[in-house]
């Protein structure tokens, strides 16, 4: 099963190559990993997408809880929470296919933010089913680059963790 | 008042209690040296930088207190990393402190140049790049407390040349907060109920300690509950000198090379009470054939050991000690005896036993000779192999920290300066390094420190021309195609060899010569090497074979 973890970690060189190499060393996976600062300078949040049962992720939890430099960590995948990921694809997209294209950019809420002679960039934000979803409506018309962020995560409500 | 980074890290060492470092210098790490050189902190000068992580580590092991090691920059600090990972690995405190080249030449391939913050990365408990003097007091202090509380290990700091010159305003922080770090934890009162009872209603109990007992301080406590409640003690490698290997409830060492009994003991339980130990596959054997009729209690430190490997009924995160305490006060005793006649008569019927052959010396009975004249009242370090199994069936250990042995990596060559730092911080202990004929080959070049420094540690090789336990294995289950485990020929003469160094060398070949040798390595106040000249092709047994049941014991 696909777990996301939150993880709240020292803002430091070296952090995220202890994070990683963790996962490396013990053999687990690692679906995607986001890590930007949050409001404080000092912490990072890292959100790490991570496939396996639950004995398994029970010990990535416990051994990432144990690297001095994870401030806090939580398996929020049961609890209710706001996952997005950024999207950037270039498609191919000669001057009669536009019409088509930005149509299905329309439905999904996307955004055109570069046209050159023959493409186009489209910026999509959403969960992991619309990128999916979005990424299969325009592979008709050639995707040429896509790249995306990994996913981050934010649970609803009140502070996690305060209530 | 202004203190350069290299005289900071001697008052931050001040002030953490430390006496005796074992290190070697070189380029990089010399502004420190310099320091040393006016300082009271004593300096064992060792003659390889892995000697100086093995010694650190003997040193922490035999007194409790962390071990420090020092190493240059480059290949000084890429020769601590099997000490390292001995110490990570067997949950033992020191503190590793490597010169690093200038921060402004970090990445630049310079000369002695190893990242050896990330080569180091998973086999240290925490790491440090010191980048700015000014954290470098804060950053002492923090590395001796994760080095020393929780589940302890190996902290590395690694210092560039133009920090350990720099200068900074020094005062010794108060203890750092760390928020990433949780050394003790709260221990749920419902827990420790749930565990007495199952106790109170186990029909076949049994302990089984490890490491954590001692690095916990908790032998009192385990002792008064396997008294109070009348149940059999097994323990670990690590765990040898929990609990003291004459009382009638010890079952000595269980697992590969364990006792009869106390494998018979595990694998037919009803309750296992696993205490600072992690069930590693050198103690379970097969894991799904591995007692399959027990609950399990499982107390340790830390969190990731408790259902790593086997599942657990009643875990107790926490400090051994603090968690065997409240056990204690809500402790109930099982009152069938029946278990208990059971597990005696397995260990009156199977003792561990050897064959003896006329004029032959038999290893196991070097080791029964050591104990014999030492009343078990010694530090024992091991090498790795076969001297090492011997040492851990025959020596009776009585009390914790006295016997030092490499656990979790099986690091040979281990013994020699594990004994060498146990003896510098026990200077009225004697120390015997219990070794065979190719470990003692990896780390000889000590012989020199030991000597240099009056360490009268004692060398028993129990030499019988092989790699012993390689070639075991080749003979039972590998057709006996001894493929490179032949050490007859290049094998120095150790007597020698010993004398070369400025140590005492003896050598006994027949089995009255044995404790005349060990009674004269007893008296002579120096460092002394004996060469047992041992049955070439004895085996250790019991043995149970890699993926095969505990109960499917061969030998013995």
């Amino acid at each position: 099963m696909r777990h996301t973890l939150s993880v709240l970690v020292e803002n430091q060189p070296g952090v995220l190559t202890r994070v990683a190499g963790l996962f490396a060393r013990r053999g687990y996976n690692i679906e995607s990993l986001a890590v930007g600062q949050t409001h404080d300078p000092s912490v990072s949040c890292m959100t790490i997408v991570a496939g396996g049962d639950d004995l398994v992720i029970e010990q990535v939890v416990n051994q990432l809880d144990k690297l001095i430099d994870v401030i806090e960590i939580r398996d929020i995948t049961q609890v209710k929470y706001v996952d997005r990921e950024l999207m950037l694809l270039k498609v191919k997209a000669e001057a009669s296919m536009r019409g088509e294209i930005m149509q299905i950019v329309d439905i999904f809420r996307a955004r055109i933010v570069d046209i050159g002679q023959e493409t186009l960039i489209i910026e999509c934000t959403g969960d992991a089913g619309k990128a999916q979803a979005i990424e299969k409506s325009l592979k008709p018309f050639g995707i040429l680059e896509l790249a995306r962020t990994g996913k981050i995560a934010m649970v609803r409500g009140p502070k996690y963790g305060d209530v | 008042m202004k203190l350069t980074g290299a005289e900071i890290i001697i008052k931050a060492f001040e002030h953490e209690g430390v006496d005796i470092v074992f290190g070697y210098p070189g380029g990089q790490i010399l502004p420190f040296y310099d320091k040393l050189f006016d300082s009271s902190i004593r300096h064992i000068l060792v003659r390889h930088e892995q000697g100086a992580a093995h010694a650190a580590e003997g040193y922490a092991r035999a007194t409790g207190k962390p071990g420090v090691c020092i190493a240059t920059s480059g290949p000084g600090a890429t020769n601590l990393v099997t000490g390292i990972a001995n110490a990570y690995m067997d949950s033992i405190p020191i503190i590793a402190l490597t010169g690093q080249v200038p921060t402004t030449k970090i990445g630049s391939d310079a000369f002695q140049e190893a990242d050896i913050t990330g080569i180091t990365l998973p086999i240290v408990k925490h790491s440090y790049l010191v980048r700015d003097v000014n954290t470098l007091a804060g950053i002492v202090r923090s590395a001796f407390h994760i080095a020393t509380t929780g589940r302890p290990g190996p902290v590395l700091i690694d210092l560039p040349n133009d920090v350990s010159t720099a200068t900074a305003e020094f005062e010794y922080p108060p203890p750092v907060a760390l928020r990433g770090y949780r050394a003790r934890r709260e221990i749920d009162p419902n827990l420790i109920y749930q565990a007495a009872k199952a106790i109170g209603e186990a029909k076949k109990p049994v302990i089984y300690s490890g490491g954590g007992v001692i690095s916990s301080g908790a032998s009192e406590e385990l002792r008064e509950l396997a008294e109070r409640a009348q149940i059999p003690v097994t323990t670990t490698l690590l765990g040898k000198g929990a609990f003291p290997e004459t009382h009638p409830l010890s079952l000595g060492m269980l697992g590969m090379h364990g006792t009869k009994y106390s494998n018979y003991a595990i694998s037919y339980s009803d309750l296992i009470i696993a205490i600072g130990a992690r069930f590693d596959d050198r103690i379970t054997g097969r894991l799904d054939a591995f007692a399959p009729h027990a609950k399990v209690i499982h107390i340790d430190i830390d969190p990731a050991e408790i259902g790593k490997n086997v599942r657990v009924h009643h875990p107790l995160n926490g400090d051994v000690r603090a968690v065997l305490k409240e056990l204690l006060l809500r402790l109930e005793a099982p009152e069938d005896q029946e278990w208990l006649k059971q597990v005696m008569a397995w260990k009156a019927e199977n003792p561990l036993t050897y064959t003896r052959i006329e004029g032959v010396i038999k290893p196991q009975y070097v080791i029964e000779q050591i104990w014999d004249l030492t009343g078990g009242n010694c530090i024992v370090t091991t090498e790795v192999g076969q001297n090492q199994m011997w040492a851990a069936q025959y020596y009776k250990t009585l009390a914790p920290r006295t016997f030092i042995s490499s656990g979790g990596l099986g690091t040979m060559g281990f013994g020699l300066p594990a004994a060498i730092g146990a003896q510098a911080g026990c200077p009225d202990k004697l120390v015997f390094d219990i070794a065979g004929d190719g470990s003692i080959q990896m780390n000889s070049q000590e012989l020199a420190t030991a000597v240099a420094y009056n360490l009268p540690v004692k060398v028993a090789i129990l030499n019988n021309g092989y790699l012993g336990m390689v070639r075991q294995w080749q003979e039972l289950m590998w057709n006996r195609r001894y493929s490179q485990t032949d050490l007859n020929v290049g094998t120095p003469d150790f007597v020698k060899l010993a004398e070369a160094y400025g140590a005492l060398g003896l050598r006994a070949t027949r089995p009255e010569e044995v404790r005349p040798a060990l009674e004269q390595a007893i008296a002579t106040p120096k460092p002394v090497v004996i060469d047992f000249v041992v049955a070439r092709e004895e085996n250790v047994f019991p043995f149970v074979p890699p993926g095969q049941p505990l109960t499917k014991m061969v030998g013995g």
